[in-house]
C-alpha cells in the first residue's frame, strides 16, 4: 500500500519523511519538490511519475504527500491523509508547520503506529492519545495498563474503555447543520440541501448501550406501513405536518451497529467516552432558509459598480442569528468604496475583493439593508470580472434547517443508573451563496 | 523548552562539527543529553543528511527502559541497517529480548521494527520471535505480526514458506479479533499478489463467512480490506451473491468515505447474477451514499467523482434526480468542477435538461477558460444526446456568441458543427456565425467554420469569398484547417460551378507547395477525381454523412469492465488500466509499449488523417470513410513497385511518355520518385487533366471501388489478394521516400 508518508511546508522543505516500504526512496522528496511544489500550475491531487504515484493533500501550511507504487485505493490514501491531520489538529491544536516542527519526535511516533508496512491501523484519536502522548508512557508505567490498551487498540470495543465512572451520568447532543444554498441570479434556487451532524459528549459510566431516535420519516412511516398507499402527494403533506424530516442518506460512527440501522433503522450503539461525532445526515426536501437575500448589482458604464442587498431573516422573532457576515465581492480594480448600512458595520477588504458587511445580532423576521457604490480604475486590458456570487456566513441557535428533532436517547446499563441528557440545536451557513 | 530550541536550530543553516556534536551527545553520561542527540540526529535524518556515520552511537542507546528513546533508536536503524548490516547482530539481542518483554506494546514495537530492517543476518533471527508473537496472548501483538509474515515474505518468500507462516497466518483469518483477521487477510493478500503461485489467500465459502463476520467489527481500514476481497471473490453461487450483498449494504451509512466507495464496489461486483427487482433496489440504496461523498474532501471528492463517472457509463440512470447536486461551487477546486461537468452531461436527461442548460450558461461566463469551454461544450454535448432540447441549446450557444468573448465563441462554433451535422434545419444561424470569421485564431474553430461554409455553400451566398480569404493564408495554417480547407473548396466547387477558379487555386497551391503527404494526396485524389468524373466526385463527396449518436466520450465496453472492477484504485480515477501507469519491471514495460501500439492502432482506426502524421510508416486500413482515399490511395502517383503495379502498367500504356508515372514504372529509378510528385504536377498543370484523366482517375477509381477498380485490369486476373496489402506497402514506401 503506502510506501511512505512526507511532510512538506510551503517552500518544500521536508519535515518529515517516514518511509514504510523499501521502494521509497529520499530522492522522491526532491521530486516531488520540483514537479509539484515550485510547479505553479494546479492540477489534480494525484500525480504518477514513472511507477510513483503522489498523492497530496494541503492543509494550513503544510503538504501532506503519500506515496504509492502499485494501483493503490486513492479513496483510502486520501482519507488517510485527511485522517492523518484530523489527528494532528488534536494532539497540537493546529497541524501547521510549527506544530510539527516543534512535535517531529511525536508525529514519527504517531506514523509508527497508524501505519504498519504501509497499511493503516488504528487511527482513533481516543485510543491512541492513551499510549502517544506528549509526555512519553515510560515502560515501568504499570504492565496491565499497556495489555488493557493494547486490548482496547484492538477488540471489537476499540473506542471505549471498559472501567470509566462518573459520578454524574451526562450526555449533551448537539444537531449541528449547515445549510447550503446557490441561488441564481433571477432568485431561483438551484440547490439546497442540509448537512447535518450529531456531535455527542457522553460521559457515562461503565458500558452503557444507547438508544437514539430522529423525526426520520422513514421510521415515523414504518408504523404506518399498513395504511393504504392511495394518494401519494397527500400523504406526504400530512406527514410533512406531522413534523417528520426526511433523511436522504446518514453515515454513522463506526460505535453504531450498522446492521441494525439498516434492518430497522433504530440507532443503536455503545458511545465512546467524550466527545464524538455519532452521526452525518444529508437533507434535500423541505429545506428552512434562514436568511432570504435580495441582491442588485449595475455595472455602470466601466468605472462604478452599484450594490443593492438586502437580507431578510426567517426565522420566529424570539430566535436571533449571531455573527452575520455577508462578503460583496467587488471587482478585482476596485479603487474605493461607498457603504451605507441599515444595521451592523461594513467595511472593504481589498486584499479580498470584498466589502465584508458584519451584523453581530440578526433578529428573526428583521430585514436589513446595505448599499453601496465601488468606484473602479481604469485598466488598460479590461479583463471580465467573473462576478462571484455574494456569500453568507451566520449560525443561528435552536434552530434547523431540515426540521429535524432528536425524539429520544434511551441509555441502558448494567447498574442501571440514571442520566441526565440535553439536546442543542444549531444552524449554520455552510455554502450560502447567491449569485447576481 | 531548551530541547525545543535545539530541535528547531538544526532547521537552520547546518554548523561545522554537527556530527561531532551529535556524537559526543548521544555517548554522554546523561539519559536526557543521550535523548536530545538522538532526536536531533532523526531530525538531520529528516532533512535528508546522511547521519549515516553515527550508527555506533545511536545503536548504544537500544536498550533502554524509555519507550520513545527505543522508538526513535528504532527508527534510525530501519533507515540506516542496510549501510551497516553487519552493525545490526549487535541489536538483534535486543530485539529478541523486547520481544519477550511482559509490556504487549514493546513486544509488538520489537517485531514490527524487525521486519522493516531489511538486513539478510536480522532475518535468519527473525524466525523465532516470529513464531511466538503469532501466538501471543495480546490481539495487539498478534496483528502486529501477522503484518510482520508479510514483510518477512518480501525479504525471504523461501524461509517464510518453509517455516509455515504462511498456513499459520490462514489460520489467523479465524481469529476472535477482528482486528487481526483483517491483519492476517492484508498481509495475505499481499503476499497473494506478489506471489500468486503460493495460492496465500484463497477465498472459499468458509473464509468468507469468516470475512463477512469480521467485517462488521473491525477498524475502517480493516473493513476496506475485506472489502477489497470481497469484491475480488469471484462466485456464482447466486445465494452466495445475495448473501454478499446484504451483508455490505449496511456499509454504506459508513462515516469513511473510502469504506462507502469499496462497499459500492463490492455490490456493484456481485449484484449482476441478481434478480432485476433486487438489482434495482441496490440502485436506489447506492444513490444517496454516492451524492453524500460530494460532501467530503475535495481530494476525496475528486475520486469519488471519477468512479461516479465509471458507475454511470455503466448504469447511466442511477442518479438521474441528481442533478443539482453536481453543480460547482465557486470555490471547488478546478478539478473538481472539470469532473462535475462530465457527470452533469451524462446524467441530462428530458426532464433535467432546462435546469442543466441554465446552469451551463451560467458556467460559461465565468473567467476561468478551460472550466469555460468545457462547459460551452457540453452544452453541444446535451444538444446532440437529447433531442428534445436542440431549440434550447442553440438559443443558448447563439447567446454566447453574441457576448464576443473569443475563446466562448470558438468553443460554441466547433460545437455548432456537430449540431447542424445531426440535426438539419438550423441554416439559418449561419450568417451569424460567419460574423465572428475574424476573432478565430484557433485551428479548431477555424476548421469548424470552415466546414460548416463548404457544407452549406449553396446557402450561403458569399460562401467564395470567405473562402477566399482563408485560401490567401493557406499556407500558415494548421494541417487540419488545410484538410477542411481543401475539402470545402471543392464543395463548393461542386454546389457553385462558377468558383472553379478558386478550386483551382487551391489544388494548385496544395500539390506544389505544401510537403504534407495526407494534404497533398487529398488534393490529388479530389483533382483526378474531379477531372475524370465531377458527376461522380459529386456523389462520392457530398455524400450523406453518418449520423452522429453522441458526442460524450466513453470507455470501450472491455475497458469499463475492467475498470469496474477497480473502482476507488488509481487505475479508476485515471481512468486507466494498471499497467499503463505502473510499470512491474519488464514486463510491465512490454505491456506497456504494448498497449500503446495497440492504441495507436485503434486511434488510426478511428482517425485516419492524423494518425497518419503521428504514427509514420503506421499501417492504416480503413477503407469506411472517405477521407482515407489519401491514404490507402496515395500510392498511385508515386507507385515504387512497378513491375507488379496495375496503375503504372495501366498509366504507362494510356498517358504519355513524358508522364512521370510511366517514366518511373519503366525505369523502377529510386532516384526519380523524390522528383516524380513535382512532375506529375506538371502533367496536371500543364497538360491539362484530359490527358492524365486515364490514369489518374483510374486509380481514383480503383482505390474507391476497391477490388471492383482491380478487376478492371485485364493484364492481372488474380487481383483479390495482394489488393489489402499492397497499398500499405506503397504507403510504407512513400513514408520513407519523403
Amino acid at each position: 500500500m503506502l510506501s511512505g508518508i512526507l511532510l512538506f511546508n510551503q517552500k518544500g522543505e521536508n519535515l518529515i519523511f517516514r518511509q514504510f516500504r523499501n521502494d521509497c526512496r529520499p530522492r522522491l522528496s526532491d521530486v516531488f519538490r520540483i514537479q509539484v511544489i515550485s510547479n505553479a500550475q494546479v492540477r489534480s491531487p494525484i500525480l504518477t511519475l514513472g511507477s510513483t504515484t503522489f498523492s497530496h493533500v494541503k492543509h494550513e501550511n503544510i503538504y501532506l504527500v503519500a506515496i504509492t507504487k502499485s494501483n493503490a485505493n486513492a479513496a483510502l490514501v486520501f482519507e488517510f491523509l485527511y485522517r492523518l491531520i484530523a489527528l494532528g489538529r488534536s494532539y497540537f491544536g493546529k497541524f501547521d508547520e510549527e506544530a510539527v516542527k516543534n512535535n517531529f519526535v511525536l508525529i514519527y511516533e504517531l506514523l509508527d503506529e497508524i501505519l504498519d508496512f504501509g497499511y493503516p491501523q488504528n487511527t482513533e484519536t481516543d485510543t491512541l492519545k492513551m499510549y502517544i502522548t506528549t509526555e512519553g508512557v515510560k515502560s515501568e508505567r504499570a504492565m496491565e495498563d499497556s495489555s488493557r490498551i493494547t486490548m482496547q487498540a484492538t477488540g471489537a470495543l476499540s473506542w471505549r474503555r471498559a472501567d470509566v465512572k462518573y459520578r454524574k451520568n451526562e450526555a449533551f447532543v448537539d444537531v449541528i447543520e449547515d445549510v447550503n444554498l446557490l441561488m441564481s441570479a433571477t432568485g431561483t434556487v438551484l440547490k439546497e440541501d442540509v448537512t447535518g451532524q450529531i456531535i455527542m459528549r457522553a460521559y457515562l459510566s461503565g458500558v452503557p448501550e444507547c438508544k437514539f431516535g430522529l423525526n426520520d420519516r422513514l421510521l415515523l412511516d414504518d408504523t404506518g406501513l399498513s395504511r393504504p398507499n392511495g394518494n401519494k402527494a397527500g400523504s406526504k403533506a400530512t406527514r410533512a405536518a406531522a413534523g417528520s424530516v426526511t433523511l436522504e442518506d446518514c453515515q454513522f460512527h463506526q460505535c453504531v451497529k450498522l446492521g441494525r440501522f439498516d434492518t430497522d433503522r433504530t440507532i443503536s450503539f455503545i458511545p465512546p467516552d467524550g466527545e464524538f461525532e455519532l452521526m452525518r445526515y444529508r437533507a434535500t426536501e423541505n429545506v428552512n432558509l434562514p436568511f432570504k437575500v435580495h441582491v442588485i448589482v449595475n455595472e455602470v458604464g466601466k468605472t462604478k459598480v452599484e450594490y443593492q442587498i438586502a437580507v431578510r431573516a426567517n426565522y420566529g422573532a424570539k430566535l436571533f442569528a449571531t455573527n452575520v457576515i455577508v462578503k460583496v465581492p467587488t471587482p478585482l480594480n476596485t479603487a474605493t468604496t461607498h457603504v451605507r448600512t441599515s444595521q451592523g458595520k461594513a467595511k472593504y477588504e481589498p486584499a479580498e475583493n470584498n466589502i465584508v458587511w458584519r451584523i453581530p445580532r440578526f433578529t428573526g423576521q428583521s430585514e436589513f439593508v446595505l448599499s453601496a457604490d465601488a468606484v473602479l480604475t481604469a485598466m488598460t486590458n479590461q479583463k471580465a470580472w467573473s462576478r462571484p456570487p455574494v456569500s453568507l456566513n451566520f449560525s443561528l441557535l435552536m434552530f434547523t434547517s431540515s426540521g429535524l428533532l432528536v425524539r429520544y436517547l434511551k441509555v441502558f446499563e448494567k447498574s442501571n443508573y440514571s442520566s441526565v441528557k440535553w439536546v442543542r440545536y444549531m444552524t449554520r451557513a455552510g455554502s450560502y451563496e447567491i449569485r447576481f | 523548552m531548551m530541547a525545543v530550541n535545539r530541535i528547531r536550530n538544526v532547521f537552520q543553516v547546518p554548523r561545522k562539527g554537527e556530527t561531532f556534536e551529535l556524537r559526543s551527545g548521544l555517548v554522554s553520561q546523561y539519559a536526557h543529553e543521550r535523548k536530545d542527540a538522538i532526536q536531533r540526529t532523526i531530525m538531520a535524518m529528516t532533512l535528508g543528511k546522511d547521519v549515516s556515520a553515527l550508527f555506533p552511537d545511536v545503536l548504544k542507546n537500544i536498550a533502554t527502559p524509555d519507550l520513545d528513546q527505543k522508538k526513535l533508536v528504532y527508527l534510525y536503524l530501519m533507515n540506516y541497517a542496510k549501510s551497516h548490516p553487519d552493525l545490526c547482530i549487535l541489536a538483534v539481542n535486543t530485539f529478541v529480548q523486547d520481544s519477550e518483554d511482559p509490556n504487549p506494546l514493546v513486544r509488538a514495537l520489537a517485531i514490527r521494527t524487525m521486519g522493516c530492517i531489511r538486513v539478510d543476518k536480522m532475518v535468519d533471527y527473525m524466525e523465532e520471535p516470529l513464531r511466538k508473537t503469532l501466538k501471543d496472548e495480546s490481539p495487539y501483538v498478534r496483528k502486529t505480526a501477522a503484518i510482520c509474515v508479510a514483510k518477512l515474505f518480501d525479504l525471504n518468500p523461501q524461509l517464510c514458506l518453509e517455516n509455515g507462516f504462511l498456513e499459520q497466518l490462514q489460520e489467523m483469518i479465524g481469529d476472535s479479533n477482528p482486528m487481526v483477521v483483517a491483519n492476517s487477510v492484508t498481509a495475505l493478500a499481499e503476499i497473494q499478489h506478489s506471489a500468486p503461485e503460493t495460492e496465500a489467500l484463497v477465498v472459499t465459502p468458509a473464509v468468507l463467512k469468516k470475512l463477512l463476520l469480521a467485517l462488521n467489527e473491525c477498524t475502517e481500514w480493516g473493513r476496506i480490506t475485506i472489502l477489497t476481497q470481497l469484491a475480488e471473490y469471484r462466485t456464482s453461487d447466486l445465494k452466495e451473491m445475495e448473501h454478499i450483498c446484504e451483508r455490505v449494504v449496511p456499509q454504506f451509512q459508513h462515516v469513511n468515505p473510502s469504506v462507502v466507495i469499496s462497499a459500492i464496489k463490492v455490490v456493484f461486483a456481485h449484484m449482476k447474477g441478481l434478480n432485476h427487482d433486487l438489482v434495482k433496489t441496490y440502485m436506489r440504496k447506492m444513490a444517496p451514499p454516492l451524492v453524500t461523498l460530494l460532501s467530503s474532501a475535495p481530494e476525496v471528492q475528486y475520486v469519488a467523482l471519477r468512479n461516479i463517472n465509471l458507475l454511470l457509463q455503466k448504469q447511466p440512470d442511477i442518479l438521474s434526480k441528481e442533478m443539482r447536486v453536481f453543480f460547482c461551487k465557486y470555490n471547488d477546486p478546478p478539478y473538481v468542477k472539470l469532473e462535475k461537468l462530465e457527470i452533469m452531461i451524462r446524467i441530462a436527461n428530458e426532464a433535467n435538461v432546462d435546469q442543466l442548460l441554465m446552469e451551463l450558461k451560467e458556467y460559461a461566463l465565468e473567467v476561468d477558460m478551460d472550466f469555460v469551454r468545457r462547459a460551452v461544450k457540453a452544452i453541444g454535448q446535451c444538444a446532440i444526446k437529447i433531442e428534445a432540447a436542440k431549440d434550447k441549446c442553440v438559443n443558448v450557444l447563439m447567446d454566447l456568441i453574441n457576448t464576443k468573448v473569443n475563446y466562448v465563441v470558438q468553443e460554441a462554433i466547433v460545437v455548432i458543427k456537430d449540431i447542424l451535422r445531426k440535426y438539419p434545419g438550423y441554416e439559418g444561424i449561419i450568417p451569424q456565425l460567419c460574423q465572428s470569421l475574424d476573432e478565430l485564431d484557433e485551428p479548431e474553430a477555424r476548421a469548424a467554420l470552415i466546414w460548416i461554409v463548404g457544407e452549406y455553400a449553396e446557402k450561403i451566398n458569399n460562401a467564395d469569398e470567405i473562402l477566399s480569404t482563408f485560401v490567401e493564408g493557406i499556407d500558415e495554417e494548421e494541417t487540419q484547417v488545410q484538410l477542411q480547407l481543401l475539402t470545402a473548396t471543392v464543395k463548393l466547387f461542386l454546389k457553385k460551378p462558377q468558383t472553379q477558379a478558386l478550386v483551382q487555386k487551391v489544388l494548385q497551391n496544395v500539390t506544389t507547395r505544401s510537403d504534407n503527404p495526407d494534404l497533398r494526396d487529398r488534393a490529388f485524389i479530389y483533382w483526378r477525381l474531379l477531372s475524370n468524373d465531377p458527376a461522380l466526385a459529386k456523389t462520392i463527396i457530398l455524400a450523406d454523412k453518418p449520423p452522429i449518436t453522441s458526442t460524450i466520450k466513453s470507455l470501450p465496453v472491455g475497458l469499463l469492465e475492467q475498470l469496474l472492477s477497480e473502482i476507488s484504485t488509481l487505475a479508476s480515477v485515471y481512468h486507466k488500466p494498471p499497467e499503463t501507469f505502473l510499470g512491474h519491471g519488464r514486463t510491465g514495460a512490454d505491456a506497456l509499449q504494448k498497449r500503446a501500439l495497440e492504441e495507436a492502432q485503434q486511434n488510426a482506426r478511428e482517425n485516419p488523417i492524423q494518425a497518419a502524421a503521428a504514427v509514420t510508416g503506421g499501417k492504416v486500413t480503413n477503407v469506411e470513410n472517405l477521407l482515407d482515399i489519401d491514404f490507402d490511395g496515395g500510392a498511385p502517383a508515386s507507385a515504387s513497385t512497378p513491375s507488379s503495379d496495375p496503375f503504372g502498367m495501366d498509366s504507362a500504356g494510356t498517358s504519355r511518355v513524358a508522364s512521370p508515372i510511366s517514366g518511373l514504372s519503366g525505369n523502377a529509378a529510386p532516384a526519380a520518385a523524390a522528383n516524380n510528385l513535382d512532375d506529375l504536377l506538371g502533367v496536371f498543370g500543364g497538360d491539362g487533366n484530359v490527358q492524365s484523366s486515364g490514369a489518374s482517375g483510374g486509380g481514383g477509381l480503383d482505390v474507391l471501388g476497391g477490388l471492383e477498380g482491380l478487376s478492371l485490369e485485364p493484364g492481372q486476373p488474380a487481383q483479390g489478394q495482394p489488393a489489402g496489402q499492397k497499398p500499405q506497402m506503397k504507403n510504407e514506401d512513400i513514408m520513407s521516400l519523403f
